[in-house]
């Protein structure tokens, strides 16, 4: 089956972005798919370094494009994760040296040898996001529950509509429940209600995934943090399972949250 | 519920309320690009053209931009005089 190709888009800086690319690709790599990630944001290459790959890049996606090496060559492969891919961005050119139909003819020379195409977008409404958003057959948008941040999501989302590329689904990073429950932070639902776009994952603020990140280890291969879960429920999401949104439970070591957990795995 | 525990002890309501109320409005500007003084000047273009045909009660004119998902929908709400008034002018 050919790829499906992913782009994680925000309009805002920020808020997790490359993040999620990594660890929704590492958590499908992870189950056995064959999956490949774009880093678009040329100029300010972080994908390679949030996946731990920065020091065997040679080619991107730059020299794809203009034609200096094949597209294998600029592929490096994960060696943790053999069925991960990543094509990372040129540092050192702008975002038009890339199209969006240089995008889109890309992405159909790696369709049919990979199950996902995952791309990350930079920030912002312009070329970049453009390129990223081109050869999408879904796009993910990533807020925060902060209100300039699910500002600049309505804007992308109505920017995705107007391409007709079919709704995107939405994505809460950074949601700190204390503050939630105090009445101090936008919970799931309000952000919900106002962007009004189908949920695909909620994640918690975790401190793993700077930890993570520091290290080079995607935090979705890390077995018990929080935001780790949430990405690989993300993942399973995508690949079509139901999968119900308990990412942010108090289940962590409370018997009464195993015992729900428990019960909702036999049940399912 | 918060909210009205927040209104017994007289507290200002949480910020993420405030934060949700003022993103209501904040989308559906975004959304539009209708800004509150175009919203009024519809309102007394549409008073004006409808007073054409037939007498409008005025200060009970409404009009608002309802959101149903991520559809807005423009919502007029114009009462009209009644029928005993309007024939003794
Ligand atoms: N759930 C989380 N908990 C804690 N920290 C997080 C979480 N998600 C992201 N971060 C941190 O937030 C910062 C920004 O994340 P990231 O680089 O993924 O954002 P981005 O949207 O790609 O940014 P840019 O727009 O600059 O490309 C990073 O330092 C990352 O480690
Ligand atoms: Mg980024």
């Amino acid at each position: 089956m050919p790829a499906k190709v992913v782009t994680i888009t925000s309009g805002k800086g920020g808020v997790g972005k490359t993040t999620a690319t990594a660890n929704i690709a590492a958590a499908l790599a992870s189950l056995g798919a064959k999956v490949v990630c774009i880093d678009a944001d040329i100029g300010l290459r972080n994908l390679d370094v949030v996946l731990g790959l920065e020091n065997r890049i040679v080619y991107d996606l730059v020299d794809v494009v203009e034609g200096r090496c094949r597209l294998r060559q600029a592929m490096i492969r994960d060696k943790r994760l053999p069925e991960l891919y990543l094509i990372p961005a040129a540092q050192t050119r702008d975002k038009s040296a890339v199209s969006p139909s240089d995008m889109v003819r890309l992405c159909d020379e790696l369709r049919p040898d990979f199950e996902w195409v995952f791309i990350d977008s930079p920030a912002g409404i312009e070329r970049g996001f453009r390129n990223a958003i081109a050869p999408a057959d879904l796009t993910i948008v990533i807020t925060n529950p902060e209100v300039s941040a699910v500002r600049d999501a309505d804007r992308i989302i109505g920017l995705i509509e107007a391409e007709e590329k079919g709704p995107p689904r939405l994505i809460i990073n950074r949601i700190k429940l204390e503050m939630v429950k105090k009445g101090d932070m936008l919970s799931a639902d309000d952000v919900l209600e106002l962007l009004a776009i189908d949920l695909l994952g909620l994640i918690p603020e975790d401190e793993e995934v700077i930890i993570s990140t520091n290290r080079g280890v995607p935090v979705a291969l890390d077995g018990k943090s929080r935001a780790g879960q949430a990405f690989r429920n993300i993942a399973g999401r995508l690949r079509g399972e139901d999968i119900p949104f308990t990412e942010l439970e108090d289940h962590q070591g409370s018997f009464l949250g195993q015992l729900t957990r428990f019960l909702r795995r036999g049940g399912g | 519920m918060a909210q009205i525990i927040d209104r017994i002890l007289n507290r200002q309501p949480s910020s993420a309320h405030q934060a949700k109320e003022r993103m209501r409005l904040i989308l559906v500007h975004d959304r539009t690009n209708l800004s509150s003084e175009i919203l009024e000047k519809l309102k007394d273009e549409l008073i004006g053209v409808i007073s054409r045909h037939i007498e409008v009660d005025e200060k009970g004119v409404r009009i608002e931009i309802s959101q149903q998902g991520r559809e807005q929908r423009l919502i007029a709400d114009i009462p009209l005089r009644p029928a005993t008034r309007r024939r003794l002018g």
